[in-house]
């Protein structure tokens, strides 16, 4: 066991991907010499080189590209894109090629490409750079999507997306690189699959499902509804794409209440699908509709009025009242 | 600009190639070996290429061009009579791809756009193939990785990044290669696009990333003067291949319907990357003498002198010319040609005929390489729903 921030888990993860497996490699804006913005890429170049850490020409579509092109030749390239608001010049290759030329090529190809992108708000940043674009890519087939809330499995998941045949984007909560935790890096145990979710405490009242830098604050709002004598259960999704619908259910049907937290903008995200799918798995176990707790349909806001953009204690335990309320 | 900011061998190899333009926006001399004349002229550097093309090649050359074309009537004929959704003719530019795709070797790698079907061909893969994406059976039939030529792209200039990104992938691999002492031949990589294509993005990131790196890529841009309705002037205010200038390698304009230029200059482009010198850029100067697919109309938006002009200059007559003024061919050569373009006309319509149409759950299979719970899901929803219409046609019988 070792204690370490998630930024650090993530770099550990990475130097552990590099080592055993030669055709992986690391390419971005700044992750060589600086070591990215984050230092999430920290000391790479120094111990792999050059032709395994590639500081890039600054283009994003660029980035992803040439990582497609590597993959069809039987690497392993993990990108980097600097921040969530800028993904959107890569949103074509992403979109129309990564995550269709398995399907194109009926099976023959594949483009075992990550993508990791920091993501999320609550950094006091400016524009673009406090976004939660997951819903996006989860539209589209071909494409999975993980996103790590604590260092065991941000060193685990990492690890895992590359060996992945399929492409992954790889969602870091970039408020959260900080966050210490305990990694067990002989043993991934839970993480071992980064498709499923994770019941992180147990309930009996009420469910929450959060993912990335959410969990922190879906497990203070279900500590904190002790106090009003509520039993509250919290899911770490993980995966935003497959969804493990299957543990949800599990639990909301013990529970019969879902509150569904995400820092993205309600209409069209990810808890609106949960919701559905929950419905139709689930109707006769629900005490109350669905509830979502997320953004605003609104464009990032800026720094000094976040905080009553994002998803916090409060507007989750008021959801929560909401759903006991019926 | 100083020397030093190029990569090394930039300078030289600039110099050493005649069809440079002297300054943006100034007419691009053109490199020719064969006229519209059918007679051979010769070029400082690229005369010596060409005398690499023995007899037997240029019937191959003309052999290939004369098939291409008749197949791509065939396909046309095969869209009009409702067999195909869609055709994207070639015709007129059987030199361009004849004459790169033959300049290739089998370790390189082709990423084509969605006109290639001359380079198709000479890479071998089996045409019938290339008409499952247009009677919408498939995507892309067949295996790229047989053959090293990629699936069509049909999002435009896509496949330039790529190309560069495979290329960057053949370098690490040669270098791990040396280190080892293994005999493999070196490999470049060719990515086609067009005139229209040079104006995404895209095609700017791939030369940036080919540059930085200096992969072995060639980037053959088909110059065919028109991106459906729209004219190159509205792609490009300079010769689209002084663009390479600003990159800092070399870049090359070629008569595109002169197969034996077309071939000179791409094998001296991908020896030229094949030995760690950089990236190329190949405009050939051609002309889509046909429609940009079955459901356009050219004479909306282009006289048709313009075509009468460029069909002067036809990539074949030239060829036919030559061989016939040097002996090189006879009657007889002719005669086989037009019944092997018929034959493989025979072959592709009937091979049309019998595509077979696929199971959707085919499509299930190949979304991911790896197990995925919602596409077992829908599937398995889709089984039970389609098993449903069964069970009444049972009940009914």
């Amino acid at each position: 066991m070792a204690t370490m921030t998630i930024a650090k888990a993530i770099n550990e993860g990475l130097r552990a991907t590099l080592t055993d497996n030669p055709k992986s490699l690391l390419m971005g804006e700044d992750i060589g010499h600086l070591g990215g913005v984050y230092r999430v890429t920290d000391g790479l170049i120094k111990e792999f080189g050059d032709d395994r850490v590639l500081d890039t020409p600054l283009a994003e579509s660029g980035i992803v590209g040439t990582a497609i092109g590597l993959a069809l030749r039987g690497y392993s390239p993990v990108c980097e894109i600097q921040f969530d608001g800028f993904v959107y010049p890569a949103f074509n290759q992403i979109t129309t090629q990564l995550a269709k030329i398995h399907a194109r090529s009926l099976g023959k190809l594949t483009v075992p490409v990550v993508i990791r992108i920091p993501y999320g708000g609550g950094i006091g940043s400016i524009e673009h750079h406090s976004e939660s674009p997951e819903a996006l890519f989860a539209h589209t087939a071909g494409l999975r999507i993980i996103t790590p809330s604590n260092a065991h499995d941000a060193y685990w998941m990492i690890q895992k997306a590359v060996e992945c045949q399929d492409p992954v984007i790889f969602f870091e909560p970039k408020r959260r690189y900080w966050l210490k935790g305990e990694v067990d890096v002989q043993n991934p145990g839970l993480s071992e699959d980064p498709f499923k979710a994770h019941v992180v405490r147990e309930g009996s009242d009420a469910t929450i499902v959060a993912y990335g830098p959410l969990v922190p604050v879906a497990l203070a709002a279900a500590n904190a509804a002790v106090e009003d004598g509520r039993s509250v259960e919290v899911i770490d999704l993980r995966s935003i794409s497959p969804v493990d619908f299957d543990t949800v259910e599990a639990s909301v049907k013990k529970t019969g209440r879902l509150i569904v937290a995400h820092e993205a903008p309600t209409f069209g995200g990810i808890g609106g699908e949960i919701a559905a799918r929950i419905s139709e798995r689930a109707f006769l176990h629900l005490e109350a509709p669905v509830i979502r707790v997320g953004g605003f349909h609104m464009p990032y806001p800026v720094a000094k009025v976040e905080e009553d953009y994002l998803p916090d204690i409060d507007k989750i335990l008021e959801a929560l009242d909401r759903s006991l309320a019926y | 600009m100083g020397s030093t900011q190029l990569p090394p061998g930039t300078e030289e190899s600039l110099a050493a190639t005649t069809a440079l333009a002297a300054a943006p926006g100034e007419p691009t001399e053109m490199v020719q070996l064969l006229g519209p004349d059918g007679a051979l002229g010769s070029d400082p550097i690229f005369s010596d290429y060409a005398k690499r093309i023995d007899p037997e090649k240029l019937r191959v050359f003309y052999t290939d061009m004369a098939r291409i074309r008749r197949f791509d009537q065939e396909a046309t004929a095969l869209q009009r009579q409702g067999e195909l959704a869609l055709w994207v003719p070639l015709t007129g530019q059987e030199a361009a791809q004849i004459g790169s795709g033959h300049a290739s070797q089998p370790q390189d790698y082709i990423f084509p756009t969605y006109r290639e079907h001359g380079v198709a061909l000479v890479r071998n893969v089996d045409l019938a193939e290339l008409l499952k994406q247009f009677r919408g059976v498939s995507n892309g039939g067949w295996d790229p990785r047989e053959n090293n030529f990629h699936l069509y792209t049909l999002v435009l200039a896509a496949q330039t990044l790529h190309a560069v990104g495979y290329a960057m992938g053949i370098q690490r691999d040669q270098k791990s290669a040396a280190a080892t002492e293994s005999s493999d031949p070196k490999a470049a990589v060719i990515a086609y696009f067009g005139d229209g294509a040079s104006s995404e993005g895209d095609v700017h990131e791939s030369m940036v990333f080919a540059a930085s790196y200096n992969a072995p890529v060639v980037f053959f841009c088909q110059n065919n003067h028109w991106a459906i309705s729209v004219p190159t002037e509205v792609q490009t205010k300079v010769p689209l291949a002084n663009r390479a200038k600003g990159y800092g390698f070399p870049g090359i304009r070629v008569d595109g319907n002169d197969v034996i230029a077309v071939h000179a200059v791409t094998e001296w482009a991908l020896e030229h990357a094949r030995e760690g010198r950089g990236p190329v850029l190949i405009e050939a100067y051609t002309y889509r003498v046909g429609a940009h697919t079955t459901a356009d109309d050219p004479t909306k938006y282009r006289e048709s002198a313009e075509e009468a002009a460029w069909r002067e200059k036809d990539p074949l007559d030239r060829l036919e010319k030559y061989l016939r003024a040097e002996g090189l061919a006879d009657e007889a050569f002719f005669e086989q040609v037009k019944a092997d373009g018929d034959e493989l006309a025979k072959y592709v319509r009937s091979t049309t005929h019998g595509l077979e149409v696929p199971d959707i759950r085919d499509a299930f299979a190949s979304v991911y390489a790896e197990q995925h719970p919602l596409i077992a899901e829908e599937l398995a929803w889709f089984e039970e729903y389609s098993a449903g219409f069964e069970s009444d046609q049972e009940a009914a019988n």
